[in-house]
């Protein structure tokens, strides 16, 4: 095996918040490494910390203990090499798609006309010819998330970070859009942090995929995804397919368990102070 | 896109705006005529159109509309300019804002036309009096507007333009205005009402120039059907003020 050094490295990160009943733990220790062009999915219950993770390594939140570097370099802030996908809907509405997905380059200072032809490849890329001219109000949810994709591929990042972006998808979109994710990667040898709590899509997309426990959030376990490549949504029919999701499911959900009982906790600590 | 979608989209409900309007008038012409409304109180539409041509040619309307509209233009202009800025400085300071937030809300509802005496001091018996007036009591709402749509800008918006490294100043213009812009174009649009109510009621308090004193004038020989002719140029100054900020809000925020 060759000696290659990671492109993203994360070290012992923890992140605390100040919250009304003491200090949260949200991610407790967490360290992973990964490799140029690797896939690799991180996957936890709701509330585990997920999104937490994603800012740190996106460099908008500090404030934690821990270590994140990109090609030897420490992260202190956003970092031009790692490009964002957020979880929430994040089109820019009053911009048509093409000027969209051409906005990191109108920011890094490039001219219209060479802007514009770049911009368009990557709305050919997520497969949306056709709709350059359209303002985001008049694109589906699953359109519109393909925007913030090529906005932030057009910006070619040496890693692309993802946030459970297909979570508002219905199962048919996110599948397909999974189908896309993966030829782009696989065009592109795009490396890919994906984060999400979606079982079938972590195994459809992943080379690996980091278990995250529920609260604290630490790394449970990480297991190799060995499926071939090229893949795409026909894969979920598969028996390896099904083994993998199996396996991971049995560690998932004991978290998810406990996750569900910490909110009926919740629920019934609440009530109660609600009723008496 | 088509244009038939366009017709469909703004000429159905503008037909059907004045279809309303028209029956509405109709209804209260027969109500006068029927006697149930008392000529005397409110004068019969087909009256006041007729009365008209008189205001226009005998009591120099077009001057008198053009008077009021600039001063409502001026009014409106210093209210952007001054009340956007306010608005983003309050925004950008959070001791300012917390000190004065609530005192910018209250002087909303102070009826500050009642200082007239004060501006006619200051600024003489001129247009800029009543300028000052209308600017001054209209400035709140487009300082309230813009501060509530800059600090209602989606946080993930922000974050995507931090993700990209934008400078301070790109994360203003290229998100956090235009982000904030319909809550601004309300801002001015409630700004504007505020200024031309006052602008006309001043022109009838001091009796200087403009359509407020015109009516006032006609009020006072009793002429009602030339007084309610004489608002409607009052209301036609709002419309054009209207459409003329619809079309610069889209110009400047298409996709909405
Ligand atoms: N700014 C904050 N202040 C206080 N607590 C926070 C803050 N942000 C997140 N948390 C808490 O940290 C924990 C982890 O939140 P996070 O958003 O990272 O979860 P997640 O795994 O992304 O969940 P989901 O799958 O629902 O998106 C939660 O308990 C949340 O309440
Ligand atoms: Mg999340």
């Amino acid at each position: 095996m060759p000696a290659v050094d990671p492109i993203l490295v994360v070290e012992n990160i923890v992140k605390r918040f100040e919250t009304q009943d003491g200090v949260l733990v949200a991610v407790d220790d967490v360290s992973f490494n990964v490799m140029p062009g690797e896939f690799l999915s991180v996957i936890g219950p709701s509330g585990c910390g997920k999104s937490t993770l994603f800012n740190v390594m996106g460099g908008l939140l500090g404030g934690y203990e821990g270590r994140i570097s990109v090609g030897g370099e420490t992260v202190r802030g956003p970092h031009a090499s790692i490009g964002m996908i957020f979880q929430e809907e994040s089109t820019f509405p009053w911009r048509t798609v093409i000027d969209n997905v051409a906005f990191p380059l109108e920011i890094a200072g490039m001219a219209k006309v060479e802007r514009t032809e770049k911009a368009r490849h990557f709305i050919d890329l997520v497969g949306l010819n056709g709709f350059e001219r359209r303002y985001p109000s008049e694109l589906s949810g699953g359109m519109r998330q393909r925007v913030s994709m090529a906005r932030t591929l057009a910006s070619e990042p040496k890693i692309l970070l993802m946030d459970e972006p297909f979570a508002a998808l219905d199962e048919q979109t996110r599948l397909l859009l999974g189908d896309k994710v993966l030829q782009i990667q696989q065009d592109l040898k795009q490396t890919t942090l994906l984060i999400t709590h979606n079982l079938t899509e972590a195994v459809q997309l992943s080379d690996r995929i980091l278990v995250m426990t529920y609260r604290p959030g630490k790394t449970k376990r990480i297991v190799e995804i060995a499926l071939p490549r090229p893949r795409n949504s026909e894969i979920v029919s598969s028996d390896d397919f099904g083994r993998y999701v199996a396996q991971i499911w049995s560690d998932l959900r004991e978290e998810a368990s406990k996750g569900l009982k910490d909110d009926e906790a919740r629920r019934v600590r609440s009530g109660g102070a609600g009723a008496s | 896109m088509s244009a038939r979608g366009a017709i469909q989209r703004e000429g159905i409900p503008f037909v059907f705006g004045i279809l309303c309007l028209l029956a509405v008038i109709t209804v209260i012409e027969m109500l006068i005529r029927w006697g149930m409304i008392n000529p005397f109180i409110v004068p019969k539409p087909t009256d006041i159109v007729m009365s008209f041509e008189r205001i226009i040619l005998e009591e120099n309307i077009l001057p008198r509309f053009m008077m009021t509209f600039g001063e409502a233009l001026m009014a409106s202009l210093m209210l952007s300019v001054v009340g956007i800025s306010l608005g983003v400085l309050l925004h950008r300071n959070t001791t300012v804002r917390l000190a004065t937030q609530n005192w910018v809300a209250a002087i909303a509802s102070a009826p500050l036309v009642l200082m007239y005496p004060l501006f006619l001091v200051i600024f003489g018996r001129s247009a800029w009096t009543i300028i000052m007036i209308a600017f001054v009591s209209a400035l709140p709402p487009v300082i309230l507007k813009t501060l509530e749509g800059l600090a209602g800008t989606r946080a993930v918006l922000i974050n995507v333009g931090r993700s990209f490294k934008l400078t301070p100043s790109q994360l203003y213009w290229k998100i956090l205005f235009p982000a904030a812009l319909p809550n601004i174009f309300v801002g001015v649009r409630l700004g504007m009402i505020f200024a031309l109510i006052n602008i006309v009621g001043v022109e009838f308090l001091i009796n200087f120039g403009g359509l407020g004193q015109l009516v006032n004038e006609l009020a006072e020989r009793y002429d009602l059907p030339g007084t309610y002719a004489a608002i409607c140029f009052v209301i036609l100054v709002s419309v054009v003020f209207f459409i003329g900020t619809e079309r610069i809000e889209r110009w400047l925020r298409p996709g909405t």
